[in-house]
């Protein structure tokens, strides 16, 4: 098997592997379906701004819930915001992260919405691994001269 | 002069080449999606951040600037965004004599069937589940065309 061949099968099974494991679901393909000619670099684009605004809301997030009195309403706003965000990009399983997240904020339950941040930051740690491996694969297939496979 | 400003909510892109769109959301992800899904089909965008600044564009803002009047085909806009609601925008809009003509189209991430139908009595055009997907906006295009399936 040549380079890109080779490439392309590994890109393969691991988006094979995001979509089992529940990382990426199909709002992901959909995003790559915006990437075009006149903006070839939008995922990677839309993905950096998800880690970015990301980065802000957990530490909103956080310090809210270190504070003596708990405002579970600005908590369940960014909540709010980051599963919409998720949604976006298609990554799943931090999206059901949120709505449980949710639902403590609701019920004022501190312990269950600590619980929740650390998973949350956790998923989003490992979906950033996960892309950036993605990523790098989807380069080395170009590099090799080849195309990236469509994802259905 | 009204180049370009449909006056009627059905055909608005029939009539017009390159539709212009007013997207409104305080999310930059989300403002930065809704951009490109338009974009992808031919329209031209101009994006606002909150209710107040979308008023100001579409020339009903606190300076009532009606010889600047844009020509906006159609007004896209999340419904939760601190301040002004969406809702609240869509109701400045169909209050103003200029401007109730133009399709608003109202988008959440949350499915609950009150909010849409009041924002559907108020008169928006339609209303949309984020994420939203091409197939959506090609499914508006299609409802602001009249056509049928």
């Amino acid at each position: 098997m040549d380079a890109v061949a080779q490439w392309r099968k590994q890109w393969f099974d691991y988006t094979q592997y995001l979509r089992l494991e529940g990382f990426l679901d199909d709002q992901f393909a959909q995003l790559k379906k915006l990437q075009d000619e006149n903006s070839p670099d939008f995922v990677v684009e839309v993905v950096s701004l998800f880690f970015q605004d990301s980065e802000k809301l957990l530490n909103n997030m956080a310090r809210a819930l270190e504070q003596n009195v708990v405002d579970f309403k600005q908590v369940d706003a960014c909540v709010h915001q980051f599963k919409g965000s998720s949604a976006w990009i298609g990554a799943m399983r931090l999206k059901n992260v949120c709505i449980n997240f949710r639902n403590y904020c609701e019920a004022q339950n501190l312990e269950g919405c600590l619980g929740c941040l650390q998973q949350v930051q956790q998923e989003c740690s490992a979906l950033k691994n996960n892309l950036e491996n993605l990523f790098r694969l989807e380069q080395q297939i170009v590099a090799a001269g080849g195309s990236i496979p469509v994802m259905e | 002069m009204e180049s370009g400003f449909a006056s009627s909510s059905k055909g608005f892109m029939e009539n017009v080449d390159q539709p212009h769109v007013l997207a409104v959301d305080d999310s930059d992800i989300d403002r930065k999606l809704i951009e490109k899904l338009l974009k992808n089909f031919s329209c031209k965008v101009t994006t606002a951040e909150n209710g107040p600044m979308a008023l100001e564009f579409l020339g009903l803002g606190d300076h009532q600037n009606h010889s600047n009047i844009s020509k906006v085909n159609l007004v896209i806009t999340d419904y939760c965004m601190p301040g002004m609601t969406g809702y609240e925008l869509l109701k400045k809009i169909k209050e103003s004599s200029v401007m109730k003509e133009v399709p608003v189209v109202i988008m959440s991430s949350e499915n609950i069937p009150n909010r849409i139908n009041k924002c559907l009595e108020e008169g928006a055009q339609m209303f949309m589940l984020k994420p939203i997907k091409q197939s959506d906006i090609k499914q508006l295009r299609c409802h602001l065309m009249n056509c049928r399936s």
